[in-house]
């Protein structure tokens, strides 16, 4: 037991530190949010932060640092993959439509193709 | 234990695969879950992507909003420490001190129901007051779908760290290990609940 | 069919003592966590709604033959549904909803994964039970409460679910109080679903018994494994489509509610900005692996019994498996085959029109790889495997008419049509159901101890054969015709009239279909009782479940099973009997 008294001290000087870096973390979240980086890469500054987090969090607290289990690494592989697919495909489609449609599916038509629009809805589309 | 004997690998690790069920068990279910949280996600993208540019399906702005980054950031900050707690009460019980394990899983549920509380007095409450229930508009349909399904979540990590808490000792003086592992798979589960919060207070209280 | 005899080479793990004293009625037979009495508890509920499943559609086949006739008989005990016998559009669609909802999710499912994934697979890797017993039997009860709420929709006001098992918004969201309770219902059975998926993975990876590497697994245990992913990964977002159409139904958010929406003149009171299109995306990343969760563990039982009916190993074991491992991850990039008519663009369409047609591989490898099985074999035409042996070709006329399906410009003309109903139907009725039957035959002997009868069985086979045919194959020619699903009456197009005698083939079909399941139905409760009874391996099979007494006590194995060889060690050189079963060492 003496051996396991050891390590875990040593785990739980990284779990006060991971407890830090994450606190800091939060604050520079919070700051860089009140800054603007420009269109798209202010999600992905604060996306980035949060993984960076995430990562702490499951190295350290969930272990993973020192998990030897194939079969959780397949697991996290496989899922990573299918979650990827499942947050890109269904946006991808929407982006690609045909060059008639507007920006939308399900938008509000624009003003100047109201008149055939109109009768197309009002036939029972 | 109940009907039927107890099967190997509950405890020690089984030799080949390095891990115990438990742990494989709480893992599946846990990539079970980043899915859910994931469509939860896609929605989100879909629905901000698709949302008509003026009129009351509009995407409000983030003052229209009105999520407060004080109020998310302190809950953020109350989970990150109640995942210290949760994985301090692990190490306490792997090094045989069971009360100070204990001590660390009442942390836990106190700065869960805190979470709760918070959200509930000072962003729910407010909220459904001023008639910006989840049908305002589809910012507040997906932030409360999202953060009421994490809160539903976390109660239901008070209630099996709860169980433990209350009713785990005879375990752990039959058998202390079993036990450990346990309070090791509810902390998987308890990690991976802040998780997805790491992700829930960026996305929703600070976009512009 | 349990016995008291506990089998004592079961592993004792870290904790020695357990306790053999004698459980009660409740303990034993009802909230049993052995894994067989779980496994026949959800076989004998499946199998019960699959019956029911098919007396709904024995009902819409009427209305479909017959347009706005009353029905005979039956009519009258629906007054509300079918109001002096005639059936209303209403009660059809929540008809033909139910039945779709009833056999995937209440039926073929639980059946392959809960029944027969339950009570073989543990048999099948030599372990004495699943790694999580009090899960599984928290799994089966979930599922029961899940059925019932289903069940409870035929009685609210307005019925059941009448949105198609696809329930697709925003029809879904106005629509009566059934599509809550189906909702409701499904949020139960995805749960479920999800707690067994668990206990089969970690039961797979953990507790095969020594010897026994991943590569001399039988073909089912893969099947189920692959399976068990598919129903992890992929209910989820079901899950989460259903809070998310439940709170537009019940709390007025708009997830799937465009704007402006206007219902019989009337403007819907949502704010609006929301998705349809979100509904079916969520719900195809389901709904996709589902269908080869439908398909994989009846492959798996077929594979079992071709090869034990051929003498012969199987060829091309290790080609099986790695194609059920593609094809499970091919699965969750495919779904919007499901959705090319909704005004996708060319490169997105091409996209997943691509991965369809690669994914049509591993199911080609699959039959081929069956199909070289059968060449030089010792063939015995027991009864499952003249199941299995049609199973064959009625898979490959299903896979085929996908593809058109899987094309966007051939689907153009075929969405939406009977064709569609054609294709997956010959995959799942003479495809998956046919497997089922196979299986129920095979292992009847090891649950019960007796055989079922063979004459009966045989006429099962030849007319449920011949009848499944004539219910399905004119549905390609009314779909190629231009006919719509879920018409209530097709007659009022003239391009459904011209082929109207083809719709009252497929009622009488049908209804011929279902008196050829009264041998089966007589068979399997009369041989309970009075079959011949058997030894532990009636069929000479050399995978592990038939080393097992027949039925296996608690616990599973007299003594703990050690593998030496592959899983289909049949004809081996240099033995006398014509097969080494895995766990005996060389003679």
């Amino acid at each position: 037991m003496g051996d396991a008294h050891a390590d875990i001290s040593k785990h739980v000087r990284a779990y006060i530190g991971v407890f830090v870096a994450l606190a800091i973390a939060t604050v520079v979240t919070v700051a860089a949010s009140t800054v603007n980086f420009g269109g798209h890469w202010n999600m992905i500054v604060a996306l980035v932060i949060a993984l960076f987090k995430a990562s702490l969090v499951a190295a350290i607290f969930m272990h993973l640092k020192w998990e030897k289990s194939v079969g959780i690494w397949w697991t996290l592989g496989i899922c990573a993959i299918f979650f990827v697919a499942l947050m890109s495909l269904p946006v991808l489609t929407s982006h690609d439509l045909p060059a008639e449609s507007h920006q939308g599916t399900w938008d509000v038509l624009p003003a100047a193709a109201h008149g055939e629009a109109g009768h197309a809805k009002a036939a029972g589309h | 234990m109940s009907a039927g004997a107890l099967l190997s690998y509950t405890v020690k690790p089984h030799p080949v695969t390095g891990v115990y069920s438990g742990k494989l068990g709480t893992w599946l279910f846990l990539a079970s879950e980043v899915m859910l949280f994931g469509a939860l996600f896609s929605a989100y993208v879909l629905l901000r992507v698709g949302a008509p540019h003026e009129g009351a399906a509009a995407w409000p702005t983030h003052e229209q909003a009105g999520l407060s980054w004080k109020i998310g950031g302190f809950n953020t900050l109350v989970l990150i420490i109640s995942s210290v707690t949760m994985v301090m009460a692990w190490a306490s019980l792997k090094t045989g001190d069971l009360a100070k394990g204990r001590m660390f899983l009442a942390l836990t549920v106190a700065l869960a129901l805190l979470f709760i509380v918070v959200k509930l007095v000072f962003e729910y409450m407010p909220k459904l007051n001023a008639g910006h229930g989840p049908w305002h508009n589809n910012f507040f349909g997906i932030y409360f779908t999202l953060t009421g399904l994490h809160a539903l979540h976390i109660i239901g990590g008070v209630i099996v760290i709860g169980y433990f808490l209350l009713f785990g000792h005879k375990l752990w003086y039959k058998n202390p290990e079993y036990y450990t592992n346990r309070i090791e798979c509810t902390g998987l589960y308890w990690h991976f609940v802040d998780l997805v919060w790491i992700f829930l207070f960026p996305v929703l209280y600070l976009m512009n | 069919m349990s016995s008291h005899q506990h089998g004592h080479g079961h592993q004792h793990g870290d904790d020695g003592h357990h306790d053999h004293h004698e459980l009660g009625f409740w303990r034993k037979y009802v909230f049993s966590v052995d894994h067989k009495v779980i496994g026949v508890q959800y076989a004998v509920t499946s199998l019960c709604f699959l019956f029911f499943g098919f007396c709904l559609m024995m009902l819409m086949r009427w209305q479909l033959a017959y347009p706005g006739r009353p029905i005979p008989v039956i009519g009258p005990l629906f007054p509300k549904g079918m109001p002096d016998g005639i059936m209303l559009p209403e009660f059809y669609n929540a008809l033909g909803a139910m039945h779709g909802t009833i056999m995937v999710f209440l039926g073929v499912v639980p059946l392959i994964v809960g029944g027969f994934g339950n009570y073989v697979m543990p048999l099948q890797i030599g372990a004495p039970d699943m790694a999580f017993p009090k899960l599984n039997m928290v799994s089966y009860w979930v599922y029961f409460v899940g059925a019932i709420v289903m069940m409870a929709g035929f009685f609210v006001p307005g019925g059941a679910a009448n949105s198609g098992w696809t329930s697709y918004a925003p029809l879904s969201v106005i629509a009566t109080t059934g599509q809550t309770v189906w909702l409701l219902g499904m949020v139960f059975l995805i749960t479920s679903s999800l707690l067994g998926s668990v206990n089969f993975i970690v039961t797979i990876i953990q507790l095969r018994a020594k010897g026994l590497t991943m590569f001399r697994l039988p073909v089912f245990v893969w099947a189920q494994f692959v399976t068990a992913f598919l129903l992890l990964l992929a209910f989820p977002p079901l899950e989460a489509a259903a809070v998310l159409q439940l709170m537009d139904r019940l709390v007025g958010t708009s997830f799937f509610m465009p704007e402006g929406l206007v219902v019989s003149g009337q403007l819907q009171n949502y704010a609006g900005g929301g998705s349809p299109l979100l509904w079916q995306h969520l719900f195809w990343f389901l709904a996709h692996p589902e269908v080869y969760v439908l398909i994989l563990p009846g492959l798996g039982m077929i594979a079992e019994i071709i090869a034990n009916n051929t003498r012969k190993p199987l060829w091309g074991y290790r080609a099986m498996v790695y194609s059920m491992v593609f094809l499970g991850f091919m699965s969750f990039i495919v779904w919007a085959h499901h959705m090319f008519m909704t005004g996708m663009g060319t490169k997105i369409s091409t996209f997943f029109a691509t991965t369809t047609m690669i994914i049509s591989i591993p199911s080609v490898i699959i039959l081929t790889a069956l199909v070289i099985s059968l060449y030089q074999g010792a063939i015995r035409f027991t009864v499952p495997m003249l199941f299995a042996l049609a199973f064959l070709p009625m898979f490959a006329i299903g896979g085929l008419t996908g593809l058109p399906l899987g094309l966007p410009v051939s689907d153009i003309q075929l969405h939406d049509t009977y064709y569609v109903i054609g294709h997956f139907h010959y995959v799942v009725a003479p495809g998956t159901i046919f497997a089922i039957f196979a299986g129920v035959y095979f292992w009847y002997p090891k649950v019960t101890g007796r055989t079922m009868n063979t004459a009966l069985g045989w006429m099962h086979f030849v007319l449920s054969f011949v009848f499944i045919n004539v219910v399905f194959m004119p549905m390609f020619f009314q779909g190629l015709a231009g006919v719509s699903r879920r018409l209530y009456d097709q007659t009022q197009y003239a391009h459904g009239s011209a082929v109207q005698n083809l719709t009252k083939m497929s009622s009488w079909g049908a209804w011929m279909l279902g008196l050829s399941q009264l041998p089966f139905i007589l068979n399997f409760f009369m041989s309970f009782r009075a079959g011949r009874k058997v030894s532990d391996n009636p069929w000479d099979a050399t995978t592990l479940e038939w080393a097992a007494p027949s039925p296996p006590p608690h616990g599973n194995f007299v003594t703990e099973p050690v593998v030496y060889r592959d899983p289909y060690d049949y004809s081996p050189r240099g033995v006398a009997r014509d097969f080494l079963p895995q766990h005996v060492a060389e003679a």
